[in-house]
């Protein structure tokens, strides 16, 4: 019990259904919460957050004069705005409410019903103390920007690209390679339509390359991310190409006639490219680029090749990188994934047995524009007679990758339609479980158990070439257990495909970290809300697409760019934002001016005043987080809504007896 | 008093995400840790840690994001300093290093916010009562005596 200090504050406990109530004796908490000073009232209700909860608080607000309101409910996360909103509605400053977690952080994680009251009890009646302390904020409302900005031109990127442009904001779209497409450009079929992947990829890289609204920036990285919410600068390297691109029209003769050969990134290194390369045929933009490390000219100062028989002359030996600065309101992240590469391939004999192919090595030796022609041959031209596709390499392994790719299962499904349809080879899928959930998957999975392949449930223990038998003679054994069958089996094949997952990219993190999104522990960024804020994240402005947040296939992956551009449009359509009034500020009378706090805001927001000589909070720039009021030796700085005083009446609450 | 009493400091970005994310996937921990949000754990002022020992904790966790994933840039990093300052002037009082601990907690790792609020309640219990207040006004306390009840 504290002394009473004239404020009149309503308490709502929320049952959450039984989510709380079930552990927490809710009436319990309101009735301890009704012992405080200045506690007017103090109920619990069903469910806080629904409409008729919410009319409570205003009732109550108009009825009883409430000036402060505390709801003990879910995570402030979930709803801290919903009673702002009400308490807004009823003519109070919203932030006179305070909401006190004891779902997520109390009914939740206790164990002893007791317990989860006393700490349901003591929460409340810190918010019951700090809540008294509470002063009146204000939103700001500032500009946004026009523009958006969207890293990764993978299918993610490029839909979110069309769909923004389409909509009227100008794109810059930032690819790393120096084509758009992704790894989608790599694949030949799309399961489960096996639709030709160029045939609907294509033209929307196309339609990107040409569209009026679209800035594309290729071989190219975001180095910097600054600004704040709807007002972002980003800086963009660009390499150096040694191509003017302006000039070149991609006519493809420097590439005949450079002598250099390196392994094709693009081809999974089954074939040569040339130093000076574009990296498929299809490629936007379709002119080359230089890869310096490879070139002739580069390491030894001769050749140059090129140059002679570029016409146009668009070769630039002296290129330099370049960089481009932008504004953008608003920010899509499309930096998809990696396919597995680790050593759980190795344990099945990839890079040791050279007809242990990786799943993305299949795809382009699959592919009718990939190192075959599409002919799906053995690396001595052969045509397999037999072929084992091992899936979930890495993948649902404590020791690799614990978690699903959901594709891997379907691309391996799609692969043993390929196979028997283009050799009649006899295929065997060797899987832990098949997971087919998506449209027309299940049926998918069915046709291809009808076409003849051997599915065998059981997870592949190793791939040798040591023959036991004749029949086993120069092939690769792959040995599994057959978990239905329950018998051990030794399957002779003559070449072996491992369906690995997908697995985080690692230019992902430093995209996030630029722009303060949080990553998971297998390095895909966070959404907001796992249910209900899938593309949104923590920064506001800033939307998620595609595999950057998580293994997905392509209708998912278009379906979330779709959204996270809409998302983006609708953010930089409204031309405002509003800014919430939980920033710092500095008290004149009491700052000494030591500047103490200048060097520490990490968003330049406080200047120092040369005239008062005191230190100045720029309310727009700050973002509220108060390291600024962490280190204020004289107490001057203050973080609203975190201000000393209210923390330290918080921390007498939760300790008091 | 028979249980150790703990206040937590948490950044709102990421460890109190994370805190959230243990009772969403419904991990039991110690009831005796008491959380207090703030927006960035470079909001964390030594005298919060003070204060908290003062009313009676017995001992203080302090949670941020990990390197290089504060929202704020580095404010994690500030906290850290102010964090190893205050442990330090807090042993000349007397008061065990033991009883303020500052770890990293981003908001997928629900299962280890539990883990520690488990393993620091049990750390707490090992050294004893701080006996609060008692510890600044008489300056000679070195933890108490147990944790009858």
């Amino acid at each position: 019990m504290t002394k009473p200090s004239g404020h009149r504050i309503g308490v709502y406990v929320c049952h959450c259904g039984v989510n709380i109530s079930s552990v927490v004796d809710v009436t319990e908490v309101a009735a301890q919460a009704a012992k405080e000073g200045d506690v007017v009232l103090a109920k619990d209700y069903k469910f806080m957050c629904s409409a008729p909860g919410q009319d409570l608080i205003r009732a109550d607000i108009a009825e009883h004069k409430l000036d402060r309101v505390v709801v003990a409910a879910c995570s402030p996360r979930m709803h801290d705005d919903t009673f702002r909103g009400a308490c807004a509605k009823a003519g109070l400053n919203p932030y006179f409410s305070h909401m006190v977690n004891i779902r997520e952080q109390d009914s939740w994680v206790t164990k002893d019903k007791a317990l989860a009251t006393q700490k349901a009890v003591a929460l409340v009646r810190a918010a019951v103390r700090r809540v008294r302390r509470h002063e009146p904020l204000y939103s700001k409302e500032v500009d946004v920007q026009p523009g958006v900005l969207v890293i990764g031109g993978g299918i993610a990127g490029i839909q979110a690209a069309l769909t923004i442009a389409d909509g009227g904001q100008h794109v810059w779209l930032v690819e790393k390679e120096p084509t758009i497409g992704g790894h989608m450009a790599r694949f030949d079929k799309t399961f489960p339509t096996l639709d030709c992947s160029a045939c609907i990829l294509t033209p929307k890289m196309n339609a990107v390359g040409s569209h009026p609204n679209i800035t594309l920036l290729t071989s190219s990285e975001v180095k910097d991310v600054s600004g704040y919410v709807g007002n972002f600068r980003a800086v963009i390297e660009t390499r150096a190409r040694y191509v003017d691109h302006d000039v070149c029209n991609g006519c493809g003769l420097c590439m005949e006639k450079c002598p250099k050969k390196v392994p094709s990134e693009f081809d999974e290194g089954l074939i040569p490219r040339k130093a000076i390369y574009v990296p498929f045929p299809q490629a936007v933009p379709n002119k080359p680029v230089i890869d310096r490390d490879a070139c002739i000219y580069f390491q030894n100062g001769k050749c140059k090749a090129c140059e002679k028989i570029c016409g146009p002359q668009a070769i630039r030996w002296d290129d330099q990188p370049k960089t481009t600065e932008i504004q953008v309101g608003s920010v899509v992240v499309a930096t998809g994934f990696e396919m597995y590469r680790g050593p759980a391939l190795a344990e099945l004999g990839y890079g040791k047995y050279p007809e242990v192919y990786h799943a993305l090595e299949f795809e382009r030796l699959n592919n009718a524009s990939g190192p075959t022609e599409g002919k799906i041959a053995m690396r001595d031209g052969r045509t397999p007679q037999s072929v084992a596709i091992v899936h979930c390499v890495g993948s649902r392994d404590k020791k690799y990758k614990p978690y699903c790719s959901r594709v891997c299962c379907m691309y391996s499904l799609k692969f043993a339609h390929l196979i028997q349809e283009k050799t009649g080879a006899e295929v065997w899928e060797f899987y832990i479980d098949v997971r087919s959930p998506g449209k027309a998957y299940e049926e998918f999975y069915d046709r291809i158990r009808e076409e003849g392949a051997h599915l065998i449930r059981g997870k592949v223990g190793q791939v040798t070439d040591q023959a036991l038998t004749d029949d086993e003679r120069g092939k690769l054994i792959v040995v599994a257990e057959d978990t239905l069958a329950q018998q051990r089996l030794r399957v002779p094949v003559d070449m072996v495909i491992l369906s690995p997952g997908l697995a985080s990219a690692p230019k992902s993190l430093a995209v996030a970290q630029l722009l303060k999104c949080s990553t998971d522990k297998d390095g895909f960024l966070i959404e907001k809300h796992p249910k209900l804020a899938p593309i949104e994240t923590a920064t506001d402005g800033v939307f998620l697409a595609g595999c950057c947040q998580g293994p997905k296939d392509i209708p998912d992956t278009v379906a979330q760019a779709q959204g996270a551009a809409s998302l983006a449009l609708q953010f930089v359509g409204k031309g405002k934002v509003l800014i919430e009034g939980r920033t710092a500020w500095a008290d004149d009378q009491l700052c000494s001016g030591c500047r103490i706090c200048n060097s520490l805001c990490p968003y330049g927001a406080i200047t120092f005043d040369e005239a008062k000589k005191i230190s100045v909070v720029n309310e727009v720039l700050c973002k509220g987080c108060g390291t600024c009021a962490a280190a204020c030796p004289s107490g001057a700085a203050q973080a609203r809504h975190f201000k000393d005083d209210q923390i330290f009446t918080e921390i007498e609450g939760v300790l008091a007896p | 008093m028979s249980e150790p009493r703990i206040v937590a400091f948490l950044c709102h970005w990421c460890s109190y995400t994370g805190a959230d994310l243990a009772g969403t996937a419904r991990i039991k921990y110690s009831p005796n840790v008491r959380i207090i949000r703030v927006m960035c754990s470079g909001r964390i002022e030594p005298q919060f840690l003070l204060k908290a020992l003062r009313e009676g904790a017995d001992g203080v966790l302090v949670c941020g994001c990990h390197p290089g994933d504060c929202h704020y840039h580095e404010g994690n990093y500030k906290c850290l300093r102010r964090f190893l300052m205050l442990r330090q002037m807090l042993g000349q009082y007397g008061i065990e290093e033991g009883r303020l601990r500052l770890e990293w907690v981003s908001a997928s790792e629900g299962d280890r916010f539990a883990k520690l609020a488990d393993e620091f309640t049990e750390q707490i219990r090992a050294l004893g009562p701080l006996g609060g207040r008692a510890a600044f006004v008489e300056g000679t306390q070195q933890g108490g005596t147990s944790w009858a009840s």
